[in-house]
């Protein structure tokens, strides 16, 4: 085993998988899923937690030791309400760790670069790592960055909508200068596309519509452990890249050889 | 206001659209990822019934996709049936010689303690219209008490003004429901003979004064059976896309009530057929993507079990809609009767075994 491993704040991770929990038909399905895609972190959103049942609660379906759990701030619509999301959940007992969302828009959840922003400063004084939800925008990249925060979690594509990555350009110019973990997050419809992220060098992937409504999430969750592996080893491996040395039709090639 | 913009839209050319679609629109409507009005009244129209196969696949996975394979659960607390208006179709109608209550705030407490104890926290409050005994005051603070065991606090009650809204806001409450019952001017003045509804327009705009109040929900919805159907519906979606296009923070809902037999005896003058309501059902997904779609006890058990995949992401259960009738087990004084009277467990435990999540909180008064 190589020693490649994820460090995010204080803590590192083996899995490069983080899985999102809001969208399974049962709690049961959901903890297999999150055992078959060996994840480490798993987002809860604060707005489903009921602490008043905790029988019934996605939280005791998550095994707390081996897994961080990653309270989200879903539903908030600006900085105070995610500031207030986060705190509450912290005096709940949930650990300082929190995933950033601010999204007014209710339609296609796109994030709220300002309020974002506002929102994080407000919780790293507070003491909190903070992985912000955010579109693939790399000078709020760096912004949030200099704030203090954990990761950076650009999204692929809006959310649940399984269409990949179609921020390609501004990724790669994300992942090209962070100096914290770059997290893709959002529209990762396919193992491929999870595997797409990892070889442009991104640190992580997250998803949970691909799996969470797959037919056998289970057998899907497996599978988006493997191709997130895969994308990093062919990341590390050093992909060749679409050079055009080698072409076939390069027009020196004819000249040098005959 | 959408008041400003209903009349732009000419009903007889609406009309004639609905008129005119046929196999072909339909299979073009299914096609597209962004559908428009002649779409949906494609989905809707008889010459969809040869499809309806493939229109409920589309529709379902849509839904799982949007929202999961999750439905998330929610009761009505009727809080009084006086009435100040004379809609002819109600059995609240003031003319109806029947006996009123308004609960007080004990009582609407005992009511919502069996509510909490069903395993509900998404609570919508409910009530005639007559603002002498609900005004929000009332609602206010009421919500206000509901608020520990609630994590969300809907209306459905008279319309307010938009510093109404912002009061109920600020008291907690976080959505609102005001159906138009019909887009028909016409017919809506000849079934609203009397009191302050008789004001189109007033109710018209009620959803953007409740989204500029600061309500994070509005839903809308017309009363399936009293005009033609195709006609409201097909305006209904105008108006809720507007909606969506105009107050991006809001979210949009929409809801399916068929009239149902009332104290009065009122019958439907365009009664809804199990296939057309399915029909609708599956249209406002594929029109309205990110819509919630909610589905009530007033229909059957088994025609929920059956519809409920095909694009509805909201349902009530064990509902009672008399004032004072969960802590009284009395079930006199409905305003409509409840079709679906499985239990609450019964009706989470069909979601359940259809591989679907019944989700009881998906929301947190933290967030209001
Ligand atoms: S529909 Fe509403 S406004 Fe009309 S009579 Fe019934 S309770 Fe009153």
């Amino acid at each position: 085993m190589h020693s490649d491993v994820l460090t995010i704040g204080d803590r590192t991770f083996q899995s490069r998988l983080l899985l999102g929990t809001g969208k399974f038909a049962s709690n049961d399905i959901m903890r297999q899923s999150i055992e078959a895609s060996n994840t480490e972190v798993v987002t809860v959103a604060l707005r489903r937690v009921d602490l008043d049942a905790p029988q019934d609660d996605m939280l005791n379906h998550i095994n707390g030791d081996s897994i961080l759990l990653l309270p989200n701030t879903a539903g908030a619509r600006d900085a105070d309400e995610a500031v207030r999301l986060a705190r509450f959940a912290r005096n709940a007992g949930c650990p300082s760790w929190v995933k950033l969302e601010v999204t007014p828009d209710p339609r296609y959840l796109l994030p709220d670069p300002l309020e974002t922003y506002k929102a994080a400063k407000v919780l790293i004084a507070d003491g909190f790592h903070v992985l912000p939800y955010i579109n693939a925008d790399p000078v709020l990249c760096k912004h949030l960055e200099e704030l203090g925060c954990a990761t950076v979690m650009p999204l692929g594509s809006p959310i649940g909508s399984n269409k990949g990555i179609k921020t390609r350009e501004n990724l790669r110019i994300i992942i090209e200068q962070a100096q914290v973990p770059v997290v893709v997050d959002a529209g990762l419809g396919a193992p491929s596309h999870a595997a797409e992220a990892m070889e442009m060098g991104a640190d992580a992937v997250l998803v949970n519509t691909a799996i969470a409504v797959a037919r056998h999430p289970v057998a899907m969750a497996r599978a988006f452990a493997k191709a997130t592996e895969a994308g990093r080893e062919a990341f590390l491996a050093g992909l060749g890249g679409s050079s055009d040395i080698a072409n076939a039709s390069s027009p020196l090639k004819g000249l040098m050889w005959e | 206001m959408y008041s400003e913009v209903f009349p732009s839209i000419d009903q007889n050319e609406l009309m004639s659209v609905i008129e005119e679609v046929g196999s072909r629109d339909v299979q073009v409507a299914l096609q597209k990822d962004q559908l428009d009005i002649k779409d949906f009244a494609a989905l809707i129209s008889p010459a969809a019934d040869p499809y309806i196969e493939e229109i409920a696949n589309k529709a379902h996975q849509l839904t799982v996709q949007r929202f999961g394979r999750t439905i998330l659960m929610y009761a009505p607390l009727y809080v009084s049936n006086y009435c100040t208006n004379g809609c002819r179709y109600c059995g609240f109608n003031h003319q109806n010689l029947m006996e009123r209550h308004l609960l007080s705030h004990g009582q609407a407490l005992d009511d919502a303690a069996v509510i909490a104890s069903e395993g509900f926290r998404h609570l919508l409050l409910v009530s005639g219209e007559d603002p002498r005994y609900v005004d929000e005051q009332y609602l206010g603070e009421l919500a206000v008490k509901l608020k520990g065991r609630f994590s969300s606090i809907g209306v459905e009650v008279q319309p307010l003004e938009e510093s109404g809204y912002r009061h109920l806001s600020e008291c907690g409450v976080d959505s609102l429901t005001i159906y138009q019952e019909t887009y028909n001017t016409e017919l809506y003045s000849e079934v609203h003979p009397s009191g302050k509804k008789r004001d189109f327009n007033y109710r018209l705009d009620t959803p953007e004064r409740g989204a500029l109040g600061g309500m994070r929900k509005v839903g809308l919805g017309v009363l399936l059976g009293l005009g033609n159907v195709s006609l409201d519906a097909c305006n209904l979606a105008l108006h809720a896309r507007y909606i969506m296009q105009n107050y991006w923070r809001t979210q949009v809902s929409v809801s399916f009530p068929r009239l149902r037999a009332a104290e009065g005896g009122f019958q439907p003058y365009d009664p809804v057929s199990d296939r057309t309501l399915l029909k609708l059902i599956c249209a406002f997904r594929l029109y309205t993507v990110d819509a919630v779609l909610v589905l009530s006890t007033r229909e059957s058990a088994q025609f929920r079990d059956a519809v409920f995949p095909c694009g509805i992401t909201q349902m009530s259960a064990g509902s009672k809609t008399n004032p004072g009738g969960y802590s009284s087990q009395d079930d006199t004084l409905e305003q409509f009767h409840v079709e679906d009277s499985r239990s609450v467990a019964h009706v989470a435990a069909a979601i359940r075994e259809q591989g679907y999540e019944a989700v009881w909180k998906d929301w947190d008064p933290l967030l209001v």
